[in-house]
């Protein structure tokens, strides 16, 4: 194993569907960023918690945050240097903008190319999308092994990592050899706390665009003086990314219609891998219309 | 997710009080740490910027860790296992995840490793942990020893044990003995000077320590052998790694159960002595208390504004008789009377802490350089004012604490006497705020010379000058009376010049010029901002009139043979 790590922290900026309002969706079924307030993604934050362990374990260790967004995605690396990371890129492009899972994890791999890291930790899912494929995503495209569903990492064996996964019977260990991508689970240690500290240090840390819109004399000669005060800003053309597979252009996923289900409690069922178990919700779901 | 800062207006009102920028200008030194430190402010605004970003830090640890660890620890508390502490396991996750923020070693300077705040963020941190749990509250808010071996142990000593404060460890102060509580000059642990051993070596025994097994102690003991008094006094510190004090049982109190009160047996603990011998007592311990009496006013604070707000949703969600019952005269009347009390406990420890910090920042600057006339000037007034100011607030504060818990008990009904509620704890836990740190008869003692040299009448008269918008006029002349009655009542009592009549009525005095002077500052507030503060200010007016008008018919119908009375209790038969 090497004695220091280069890992990169994948992170989304999500709005807060955990306190909904009822001005949450639009008339057109679309989310209301504007109602909701802007947070670091939770399980992203259980991520960034894994690679600050790792870092901690390997001192010396460069945890960076890879966020693709708009200029205010900015918010969750300066959150992520309060807690601990050394620094953070933001990948924002008007080219970038509909882009669904799949052409956004083209656009993390091409910055990931670029940033050259030994390991990638991300969250499981974010909770606007839920689709919990970006992780998984990445790593197929850069050609690396994923380990989904972390909890812990356990140590190193040799040049291997030893993880913990938490699955739904059990928990599995699996060992694995650098590079890798792992996926987080929200059962993993929650992120320690802004540091005192590194607030007062990094709190005017900026992107380049968010220099040039609201930005003092001030701290423009801090910035200046003070090198990790700038955020990296990358566009297209900063990772050599093909426009084709980028933005709605490079996304098959189209939303057909958004419909606001709401859920009548019902006690949930648990099944048993007997064929005739199987069986019967198959029937069960033909009857009711849910499948065929 | 709940954020003790965030949703606390009254508190960051402080946070905002002109003489803020004094303070912090002196505290900085001028910012001149700015090159020398990645995280010294730059200037006042970004000074202030930083603090309300820790505050909301610190707010937030408070809201969504401690405050929900408060209840499992009051259950389950510390053990001693093989003679040392085991804290409870919700107090060793809030010291950890504390750690993690860096809430440590709050006010040290930074070459200690510190944050350098002015004192005011100490006390706000301070209330916003005990409202979160006040047991725990003395762990944390013991680095405030810290202090005062930053203010008077050598540098060696300083560079030794403030950056480990700095990095979390826990500090305690070891006074009290079976037989020396309220009277420490009967201290008898005994420290000599071993010879062979190159350190001093402490032997004996201290009760009621809180946390007591704390990584590092500031310990009062007998340094000059023969001696009685508290000439033959000295402090001392004592590092935890070398194990040489096992604690030997921990008190099961009524409240604050998860801070470990200890019994500890010194057998030959090594020990350095700090600052000078002989000065224990007479000095250090002076300094220490009257931080301590500061802390207990902001944990008395953070417990009203517990009770208050626990009382207050009660009585919003409480039906009764087709109602809540917050609609009833008897119970807004009782809620309004506890937010008049909160809020003026906070504008006095506020007011008390500013005093405090300007002078003791002057202390530090004087062992910089010489201090201007100008300046010694000020450290003088400040220093005597923080001195009437700090058993004042200790009083009023804790007083005010035990009255809202039982208030919001009464506000709870029978669902408070349960232990389903959290208040039943905060009532617990508020009790012992009147009795440690000097009990409220010993900060009448303390705040008696006060009434009688007219340190109070001063500053009164001064707040008396400040402009008044004529709609608060009322509530001012109400202000004014209520010193006259104070000057007549004080009058008639030091006329006899009989100290034990002084003595049996200076409580009532002293409490006097409590009422006014937290009327006074809750009426600036109102001017500041008269839609938080204007009701307020009126109530609590109108309820310190009252008070001030018992008082001064009590004393106005006393005369000094009325003490017989009362000494006749003394010849008792009892069992």
């Amino acid at each position: 194993m090497k004695k220091t790590l280069k890992i990169v922290v994948l992170a989304k900026q999500v709005p807060d569907t955990r306190n909904v309002g009822k001005d949450a969706m639009k008339a057109d079924g679309t989310v209301n960023r504007a109602a909701l307030p802007a947070i670091f993604n939770p399980e992203d934050l259980n991520a960034l918690e894994q690679a600050l362990v790792l870092k901690d374990r390997f001192p010396g260790s460069e945890v960076t945050l890879l966020t693709m967004g708009p200029g205010r995605a900015a918010e969750i690396i300066r959150e992520a240097m309060f807690r601990g990371a050394d620094g953070g890129v933001l990948l924002s492009d008007r080219k970038f903008a509909g882009s669904d899972t799949l052409a956004t994890s083209y656009a993390l791999s091409r910055a990931i190319l670029k940033l050259n890291p030994d390991i990638i930790v991300a969250g499981r899912q974010a909770i606007d999308g839920d689709t919990a494929q970006v992780g998984p995503q990445v790593a197929e495209k850069l050609g690396w092994p994923q380990i989904t569903y972390v909890e812990e990492i356990v140590g190193t064996e040799g040049d291997e990592l030893i993880i913990k996964r938490r699955l739904e019977q059990g928990v599995e260990t699996v060992a694995c050899p650098l590079p890798l991508l792992m996926t987080v689970n929200a059962s993993a240690p929650e992120c320690r706390p802004r540091h005192a500290k590194r607030v007062m240090k990094y709190k005017y840390a900026k992107t380049a665009s968010e220099a040039q819109s609201a930005s003092t004399d001030y701290d423009d000669t801090l910035r200046k003086e003070r090198p990790y005060l700038n955020i990296t800003e990358w566009s297209v053309a900063d990772v050599d990314a093909d426009d084709a597979q980028l933005g709605l252009a490079g996304s098959p996923t189209k939303v057909k219609k958004i419909e606001n289900v709401v859920f009548a409690a019902k006690e949930a069922k648990r099944l048993t891998a007997a064929d005739s178990d199987i069986d019967g919700l198959m029937k069960e779901l033909i009857a009711s219309h849910t499948l065929g | 997710m709940a954020n003790f800062f965030s949703d606390n207006k009254d508190l960051q009102f402080h946070l905002n009080h002109p003489l803020m920028k004094k303070i912090v200008e002196l505290k900085e030194r001028g910012y001149a740490d700015k090159g020398k430190y990645d995280y010294a402010p730059l200037d006042f605004e970004d000074a202030m910027d930083s603090y309300r970003r820790v505050m909301e830090i610190t707010g937030e640890i408070c809201g969504d860790v401690i405050a929900p660890n408060a209840e499992g620890v009051d259950h389950e508390g510390p053990k001693v296992v093989n003679d040392h502490v085991v804290y409870a396991p919700g107090t060793a996750q809030n010291i950890d995840v504390l750690k993690k923020a860096g809430l440590f070693g709050l006010t040290l300077p930074r070459k200690y490793d510190g944050l350098n705040f002015p004192l005011p963020l100490f006390v706000m941190a301070n209330e916003m942990v005990a409202r979160a749990d006040a047991g725990f509250e003395n762990i944390w808010g013991l680095q405030d020893c810290a202090e005062t071996l930053n203010e008077f142990a050598s540098d060696e000593l300083k560079a030794k044990y403030l950056p480990r404060v700095s990095a979390g460890e826990t500090c305690a102060m070891d006074l009290t003995e079976p037989d020396a509580g309220s009277d420490l000059q009967a201290v008898m642990l005994k420290a000599h000077w071993d010879e062979a051993k190159g350190t001093w070596l402490l032997n004996g025994v201290k009760r009621f320590i809180t946390n007591g097994d704390g990584d590092i102690s500031l310990v009062l003991a007998r340094s000059e052998e023969g001696t009685t008094d508290a000439r033959g006094l000295s402090m001392f510190v004592y590092d935890r790694t070398s194990m040489a004090v096992k604690v030997r049982r921990i008190e099961n109190k009524l409240g604050i159960k998860g801070s470990p009160t200890c019994e500890l047996v010194f057998t030959n603990a090594p020990a350095e002595l700090v600052g000078d011998r002989k000065m224990g007592l007479i000095k250090y311990v002076m300094s220490l208390m009257n931080a301590a009496r500061l802390g207990i006013g902001a944990q008395s604070t953070g417990l009203s504004e517990a009770a208050y707000r626990e009382a207050l949703k009660y009585a919003n969600e409480r039906q009764q008789f087709g109602k809540p019952i917050i609609q009833f005269p008897a119970v807004y009347e009782m809620l309004s009377n506890m937010k008049a009390k909160l809020y003026g406990s906070r504008a006095m420890l506020y007011e008390t802490t500013r005093f405090v910090s300007i002078y003791k920042e002057y202390q530090h600057i004087a062992k910089e350089r010489s201090l201007t006339g100008e300046e010694r000037a000020e450290m003088k007034l400040y220093s005597k004012l923080a001195d009437a100011f700090t058993p004042l607030l200790k009083l009023m504060a804790s007083e005010y604490c035990n009255q809202l818990a039982y208030d919001a008990i009464q506000i709870f009904g029978g669902s408070g006497y349960m232990k389903d509620y959290p208040i039943e704890r905060i009532y617990r836990d508020a009790r012992i705020t009147n009795i440690y740190e000097g009990t409220s008869q010993l900060q009448v003692v303390a705040a008696i010379r006060h009434v009688t040299t007219g340190t109070y009448l001063h500053k009164i008269k001064e707040y008396e000058t400040l402009a008044y918008a004529p709609e608060m006029e009322n509530t001012f002349k109400r202000l004014v009376a209520m010193r006259e009655a104070f000057e007549k009542a004080v009058e008639k009592v030091t006329a006899t010049a009989d100290n034990e009549v002084i003595d049996f009525h200076a409580r009532r005095m002293v409490e006097m010029a409590g009422h006014i002077i937290l009327g006074h500052l809750l009426l600036q507030q109102a001017m500041v901002d008269e839609e938080a503060y204007r009701s307020s200010a009126e109530i609590y007016v109108k309820y310190g009139q009252a008070q001030i008008a018992a008082a001064a018919t009590y004393i106005e119908s006393s005369c000094v043979a009325d003490i017989g009375l009362f000494k006749a209790v003394q010849d008792e038969k009892y069992e």
